[in-house]
């Protein structure tokens, strides 16, 4: 009998249309009701960018203009740092050759996948008042370098595996220091992982809710935990919008994330 | 001092394994040298340990005089040709060729200049523009060529350059390798598992193995006197015989063959007792029954040129000879008995 192809199974589809529905619909019913015209969030009152006006105009744009822009501050200046950080750490690890504790340096630069976030937010929050230090920007910018390093670190690293030494070796041979070698030849190589770790750890940072919330601080607010605190005065419209426009950046990104990542990986 | 490179009793261990044992040899200026040996005999490391890539355990490296052994790869004059080429993918094929100019720091007219001759030097002037992943695996051999020869290396070291061409492009590489190291008189330093190779384009070879270097000699003198069983096993093909040895007079030796048959032989030993007897093919003749050893023939094995011939001598002792397929060579039957001439002091009598 010949392999019948997964396609034939019984029931292929219905399961698959099931998985496909509890995966998307929500995400579908928010993003068809950011447009509607009417302030119910059940009701269809006609297509309109109401909300998206409200979002940028409405009463509660200030608030949501100042999270907006500390999540974009902290993204940008978390990723920036967690690539540097696991850029050198990749190097570290894969370019050092064997070194006393590589497995445990290993383990603990992956450790934030591993260990369930709410222990990292409590612990970072009551690490953070232990040492006296006061919660706002600055420890949400720390939080965040701190988880945004594995994210950064795996396809940083998956790419610099995939360079063989003989590169750097054949630039060194050819009269370049070792910093000329790192600056001109394996950085360029290495640049597809780079920006993808970048990107990677910009998203998770943009949208990090439950460490943020812990060590944030009061008065201060990213877009996350701005748009959860407007949700705990009753779902408005404008929340749709403002979750459609961030979804938008999210899918911007991973998209970006994974071309960049498949174009080094036709060019090695 | 006119050596381009001496290894001075250079050692070279990974842990607990040994790569290198105490390895002396001396390489002259304008000298297209190989180092050759079956796989895992040290070649790439001793080269390596040239280059700067690799510690040197124990021992100095001098070239030219000067010791290097300790000096980082980009302070020494030596240039490599890598075997899988490591031309930089992100480059242009002028900016490959380019960039060791580049770090020695010439200016941006000089170094283009220069580069774009190295590119017409190896016929590849018209690709300067294109990435090293559009060019052919000969092409961008070339261009890894041009890029080592560029910044005017006093030694040029190349690790297998031509075992990823295929056997025709091999061949013309070969000839235009040499010509090269010709035209330019830079030293180079040859490595390959490959005899037929090594015996085409060096002036000197060292034969290695295990960490050791066995012979150090021209083609001729490694082919033809061979020091030892591995030296002659390993260069060309070779009957190895198993023989007692009557007399030894100088580098002249006495020995007699299996089946009771004497000779006289060159000799890489002075101990009397059983060595091994090495005889090459091609030095053996067919001839009429009646003179010298008698021998049947038990297969003719039709390579082209030549044919080789498979007899055993009386007492059973298996021998290949190999004959030339000229219009008038008379092919020996299968089953018929014939006599076998050995050129005086063809052979070679071993060390173990
Ligand atoms: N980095 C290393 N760590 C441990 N052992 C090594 C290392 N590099 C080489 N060796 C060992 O040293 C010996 C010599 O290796 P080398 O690469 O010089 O061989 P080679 O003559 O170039 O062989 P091939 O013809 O296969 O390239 C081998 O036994 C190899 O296993
Ligand atoms: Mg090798």
């Amino acid at each position: 009998m010949a392999l019948r192809s997964v396609r034939h199974y019984p029931s292929f589809f219905s399961i698959a249309m099931l998985c496909l529905i509890i995966l998307y619909a929500p995400l579908i019913v928010v993003m068809v009701y950011s447009f509607n015209d009417s302030p119910s969030i059940t009701n269809w009152g006609g297509l309109s960018l109401r909300w998206y006006f409200d979002v940028f105009t409405g009463p509660e744009a200030p608030r949501f203009r100042a999270a907006a822009w500390n999540s974009l501050t902290i993204a940008v200046l978390a990723a920036t740092i967690a690539t540097a950080i696991a850029t050198a750490a990749a190097l570290a690890m894969l370019r050092a050759g064997k070194f006393k504790g590589r497995s445990l340096t290993f383990a603990l630069i992956n450790l934030p996948l591993m260990v369930p976030e709410i222990v990292i937010a409590v612990a970072t929050l009551i690490f953070f008042t232990m040492i006296g230090f006061t919660t706002g920007y600055l420890t949400i910018l720390i939080a965040h370098i701190t988880f945004c390093i594995p994210f950064a670190y795996l396809p940083i690293a998956a790419r610099l595996q995939g360079i063989d030494g003989s590169y750097e070796a054949a630039a060194r041979d050819l009269y370049a220091t070792r910093a000329q070698s790192f600056w001109l030849v394996l950085l360029p190589l290495m640049a597809p992982g780079v920006i993808s770790g970048y990107l990677l750890a910009f998203i998770i940072s943009l949208d990090d809710f439950i460490i943020t919330n812990f060590v944030k601080g009061a008065g201060m607010e990213t877009l996350p935990t701005a748009i959860f605190g407007s949700v705990k005065q009753g779902i408005k419209p404008n929340i749709m919008a403002i979750s459609t426009l961030m979804l938008g950046v999210s899918i911007l990104f991973v998209t970006l994330s994974y071309l960049i990542n498949r174009k080094g990986r036709q060019s090695p | 001092m006119n050596n381009a490179i001496d290894i001075r009793m250079v050692t070279k261990t990974y842990g607990t394994v040994t790569a290198l044992k105490a390895v002396s040899l001396s390489i002259m200026d304008n000298e297209f040298f190989t180092l050759l040996g079956p796989s895992g005999c040290g070649k790439t490391t001793l080269l390596r340990m040239i280059a700067g890539f690799e510690d040197v355990t124990q021992g100095d490296i001098l070239l030219f005089g000067q010791n290097i052994a300790t000096l980082d790869p980009n302070l020494r004059p030596v240039n490599t040709v890598f075997q899988q080429y490591a031309l930089f993918p992100h480059m242009s094929v002028i900016d490959n060729v380019a960039f060791g100019l580049k770090m020695k720091g010439l200016d941006l007219p000089t170094r283009t200049a220069r580069a774009g001759e190295m590119l017409e030097m190896v016929h590849l002037s018209s690709f300067a523009d294109r990435l090293p992943a559009q060019l052919s695996g000969g092409q961008q051999q070339r261009v890894a060529l041009a890029r080592a020869l560029a910044p005017q290396p006093k030694v040029l070291l190349l690790d297998e350059p031509l075992s990823a061409l295929d056997l025709k492009l091999r061949q013309a590489m070969r000839m235009e390798l040499k010509q090269l190291q010709q035209d330019t008189g830079i030293t180079f330093i040859f490595v390959t598992h490959d005899q037929e190779e090594a015996l085409t384009m060096s002036n000197r070879i060292a034969v290695m193995s295990a960490g050791h270097v066995q012979q150090i000699g021209t083609p001729r003198d490694i082919y033809e006197t061979p020091v030892n069983r591995f030296v002659a096993d390993f260069i060309g093909e070779t009957n190895l015989l198993e023989v007692d040895v009557a007399s030894i007079a100088g580098d002249r030796a006495q020995v007699i063959l299996p089946g009771g048959h004497a000779i006289t032989c060159s000799t890489a030993t002075h101990d009397a007792g059983r060595h091994h007897l090495s005889i090459r093919p091609e030095r053996l003749t067919l001839v009429p029954l009646g003179a010298g050893m008698e021998a049947v023939v038990d297969q003719v094995i039709y390579l082209g040129t030549d044919l080789q011939v498979l007899v055993r001598l009386d007492g059973g002792t298996p021998l290949q000879v190999r004959i030339q397929n000229a219009a008038r060579t008379q092919v020996p039957a299968p089953g018929s008995r014939i006599g076998l001439h050995l050129e005086e002091g063809a052979a070679r009598l071993l060390a173990d």
